[in-house]
C-alpha cells in the first residue's frame, strides 16, 4: 500500500532546542577526519571571522536527523522504518553551525511520488536558533518500499 | 581558490574507510542503523555485509570540496544522491573512496560549482553529486 498523497504540505512539530557544544562538533569532526583547526579550536576560529568554532558541512544531519527519525516513527504517517531507504540528500546553508547555537528542525513534506510500488518521499528541515535565524535547510529524499503481500 | 578555474579536474581525494570509522561516525552522527556495524542485519537487509552511512561517504566528498577551496567553511549548497552502497569489509583495509572534481563556471553571483564524481572499487557511490562554493574573497 502506498502512502496517502496527502501527506505532502506536512509540517512537523520543531524538535525541542538544543545547544550545540565544542565537543559536540569536535567530535563528528573527528569522526569525519577533518582536522582543520576551525573545528576544533575557539580562538583560530575567532580570528578566521567566526563566533566559536564552526561545524562540518554535512554536521547539521544531527539536527535534521532528530526531525527525519520522528517523522518517519509517527504511526499517522504509516511508513515502516525497516522499508526506508535514505537515497538523496542536499544542504544549503546560511552559515555554519556554530558552537553555542540554540538550534530547533522543522520538517515538511514536498513531495510525494510513487512509481512501481515504491514511494519516494522529499522532505525539507528548517534548522534555525531558537532566536529564528536560518543556518541550514537540509533536503532528504527517502524511499520506502512496501512488501507485496506474503513476501 | 587559484586552482578553482573553470574546466579544471581535481583530486582524486582518498579516504580509507574501515570498520571502526563507521562506529565512531555513528556515535557522532546519533546514526546507530544496525547495517552500519551489523553483518547479521545488512545481509538479513540484502545487502553483502555492513555498508557505510551515505551521510559519511557524503561527509568525505566534502572534505575534498573543502580540501580543494581551502575553507573548511566554503560550502554553500552541497547535494547528492546516494546510489550504491560502499561496502566496508571486517578487514584492516576496508574500503577506499576517491572523491574527483570538475570545475564548472561560476555563476553571476561569483559561485562556483564543483561536480563530483564519487567512487569505490571504480564504482559510483554517489550520484548527481555537486557543490556550490561561496568565493566573495576570489
Amino acid at each position: 500500500m502506498s502512502l496517502d498523497p496527502g501527506l505532502v504540505g506536512r509540517v512537523s512539530p520543531p524538535t525541542p532546542l538544543v545547544a550545540v557544544s565544542r565537543a559536540q562538533i569536535a567530535a563528528f569532526a573527528d569522526a569525519i577526519g577533518a582536522s582543520d583547526r576551525v573545528h576544533h579550536d575557539a580562538e583560530i576560529a575567532r580570528s578566521a571571522g567566526h563566533a566559536d568554532v564552526v561545524a562540518p558541512t554535512t554536521f547539521p544531519i544531527v539536527v535534521a536527523f532528530a526531525a527525519l527519525e520522528a517523522f518517519l516513527a509517527d504511526p499517522e504517517v504509516g511508513i515502516e522504518l525497516r522499508n526506508v531507504v535514505h537515497a538523496g540528500q542536499r544542504f544549503a546553508a546560511t552559515r555554519p553551525v556554530t558552537a553555542g547555537d540554540v538550534v530547533s528542525a522543522v520538517l515538511r513534506v514536498e513531495s510525494l511520488r510513487t512509481i512501481a510500488g515504491t514511494d519516494i518521499i522529499g522532505t525539507c528541515t528548517d534548522i534555525t536558533t531558537a532566536q529564528g535565524e536560518h543556518i541550514c535547510t537540509a533536503s532528504a529524499t527517502v524511499t520506502h518500499r512496501t512488501p507485496e503481500p506474503g513476501t | 581558490m587559484s586552482k578553482l578555474v573553470a574546466g579544471a579536474a581535481l583530486g582524486p581525494e582518498q579516504f580509507r574507510v574501515r570498520r571502526a570509522d563507521l562506529i565512531r561516525y555513528a556515535a557522532a552522527s546519533g546514526d546507530f542503523n544496525p547495517i552500519h556495524w551489523s553483518d547479521r542485519v545488512a545481509r538479513a537487509a540484502g545487502l553483502p555485509g555492513v555498508i557505510a552511512h551515505g551521510m559519511y561517504t557524503m561527509a568525505l566528498a566534502a572534505r575534498a570540496v573543502t580540501t580543494w577551496s581551502g575553507d573548511p567553511t566554503s560550502i554553500q549548497d552541497f547535494a547528492v544522491r546516494f546510489t550504491k552502497p560502499v561496502v566496508v569489509p571486517d578487514d584492516d583495509d576496508g574500503a577506499l573512496v576517491e572523491v574527483f572534481g570538475l570545475v564548472k563556471d561560476a555563476d553571476e553571483d561569483g559561485r562556483t560549482r564543483i561536480d563530483l564524481t564519487v567512487t569505490c572499487d571504480g564504482e559510483r557511490v554517489l550520484g548527481m553529486a555537486g557543490a556550490t562554493l561561496v568565493t566573495a574573497d576570489a
